[in-house]
């Protein structure tokens, strides 16, 4: 209860810092746009070569299109300002001012920053989402619209407990900036269905990175391709990640001596 | 009575600037080397871009037959592998760059040095290349592995390739560094280097060979600099260009170092007088 407390506070006031620059709102839309415009003209691109890709048509994959930016989206709001901060706190010594708070060390630094512009993109992924459904042949009623959004729940955990270890790395290798680099060169490996990719490839985007539980497996629920077995595999693994991602920050922390100490 | 001292004895001037760029890029390679898992992650990251559309482009020829407009998944592989060589290379100093340099404050201090800062930021950046291309090696040999790539260059298109990925480098200096001055002006540039770069990602053959684009792309990239700064030198070492393309290419090539430099120097007047430094 505590947690949430923690965490609505520390949103409230990343929101008030954030909202004073207004003029972000409108750098982001057009970053937006053109995020969106160059997804569309690959899809457009691929597709005036071919019909079908692995079985995914146009509006099947600019589905996916959206559910992979409005996940980044979320991604960017929530996760990467975090594990930014974490970063720098950790290369400049600073840690220490969020390690001596009563409160869990891995709550805190989860939550004490926000871009709340980056909304923008969670909108512009759903505009995309809607668009693409629109052209999908199959219905989608509320059984799917819930699956859905649990699977985008899960890969939300997942994608999170894949970057805190990631960041976690900073214990032991201080400069971890181009992390971001590396993730951000991953993740666009979600705007395409993981069937594509070869054996070795898809094994390390499923299990090694986690992009497509995030991405493909939600996008699979809105376009009937999901079978229960794969969701059930991913709720699996995003608690062994998790009670991982638990156990491995506590281990970071044990060999963190601080900037002074 | 008035005696003139005698002037210094100086290098000249040629000389002195071979003898910086030197240091500077030994510099830059005893540094780099140090943060070698840094620049693997980068790397890493970096490959997974020409991986994905690889993947996605191979699928799609082997679903047609074996090719996409003549292309075949092979010649597909040895496009993006070579693809992540020239990105390597062709990473620079970027707009980006440039509003942390003037946010944070430094650039005041670089203003005190007696050589153009362009210098510094291009003779650093090009002995990283050094590293880079080092740690790139296992990555390449990987790759092969995996794709199989059809590569099959004559001795002429290698040297041409060798002197067109630095050509590549200045070209797209050149350029970001021009960009980059537009943030002297606003603190918000983001989403003019935004633009920049998908149009770039667009018209230069990092997203797709240019030969898959339509037609009308295909001649407006002709008459733009990103072309020079992705397709030529790939398609260089990849292609099947005649030798008086090649040369036309390295020419183009030239002729973007030369405009980016009339730019760049041109913006950058403009800039200096508009600035004031953070804190004075």
């Amino acid at each position: 209860m505590n947690t949430i407390r923690v965490g609505w506070l520390y949103f409230k006031i990343g929101v008030l810092n954030e909202l004073q620059y207004r003029v972000n709102f409108f750098v982001q839309l057009f970053q937006s746009l053109i995020q969106v415009g160059t997804g569309l003209v690959m899809l457009s691109l691929v597709y005036s070569h071919t019909t079908e890709l692995n079985g995914w048509k146009e509006s099947d994959l600019l589905t996916l299109l959206g559910v992979q930016i409005l996940l980044g989206g979320f991604i960017h709001t929530f996760i990467q300002p975090n594990m930014e901060l974490l970063m720098q706190d950790v290369q400049q010594g600073t840690l220490d001012y969020a390690l001596t708070k009563p409160e869990d060390s891995q709550v805190l630094i989860s939550v004490r920053a926000v871009r709340i512009w980056q909304v923008v993109e969670i909108i512009s992924g759903l505009v995309l989402l809607f668009v693409g459904l629109a052209g999908v042949d199959s219905s989608v009623g509320w059984p799917e619209a819930l699956t859905f959004a649990f699977a985008l729940g899960i890969g939300a955990v997942l994608v999170y407990c894949f970057w805190l270890i990631l960041t976690t790395g900073a214990f032991w290798v201080v400069r971890m900036e181009h992390v971001l680099e590396l993730f951000e060169g991953i993740y666009q490996t979600g705007r395409w269905p993981v069937g594509v990719y070869p054996g070795w490839l898809r094994y390390s985007v499923t299990f090694l990175v986690p992009v497509a539980f995030a991405v493909t497996v939600p996008a699979e629920a809105l376009t009937s391709r999901l079978h229960w077995g794969t969701l059930a595999v991913a709720v699996g693994f995003a608690a062994v990640l998790f009670a991982f991602t638990r156990w491995f920050w506590r281990f970071g922390l044990r060999h963190y001596s601080g900037a002074s100490a | 009575m008035s005696t003139r001292a005698a002037p210094l004895p100086e290098e000249g001037r040629l000389r002195s600037l071979v003898d910086f760029y030197s240091t500077q890029m030994r510099t830059s390679v005893v540094e780099q080397l140090q943060y070698r898992a840094a620049n693997y992650f980068y790397m890493l990251g970096m490959v997974a871009e020409p991986v994905i559309y690889l993947v996605v482009w191979s699928t799609i020829a082997r679903q047609h037959g074996g090719a996409v407009n003549g292309i075949t998944a092979g010649q597909f592989a040895a496009y993006y592998i070579v693809w992540t060589l020239v990105r390597n290379m062709n990473i620079v100093f970027g707009a980006p760059f440039w509003e942390w340099r003037i946010r944070e404050g430094r650039l005041a201090g670089d203003l005190l040095r007696p050589l153009n800062i362009l210098h510094y930021d291009m003779a650093y950046f090009a002995g990283w290349k050094f590293v880079v291309v080092a740690l790139w090696l296992p990555i390449a040999v990987g790759l092969s592995a995996v794709f199989h790539p059809d590569l099959h260059p004559t001795a002429l298109q290698i040297a041409v390739f060798i002197v067109a990925i630095w050509g590549a480098y200045f070209v797209r200096s050149m350029f970001q560094a021009t960009i980059g001055m537009l943030n002297f002006w606003t603190t918000r540039g983001a989403a003019v280097f935004d633009l920049y770069m998908a149009t770039e990602m667009l018209l230069s053959g990092r997203l797709v060979p240019l030969q898959l684009m339509p037609g009308w792309v295909q001649t407006l990239a002709n008459f733009l600099p990103f072309k020079s700064t992705f397709g030529f030198p790939i398609e260089s070492l990849v292609g099947h260009l005649s030798a008086r393309s090649l040369l036309l290419g390295l020419g183009a090539q030239v002729m973007w170092i030369a405009i980016g430099y009339v730019l760049f120097t041109f913006a950058w007047r403009a800039a200096i007088k508009h600035f004031s430094a953070v804190g004075a």
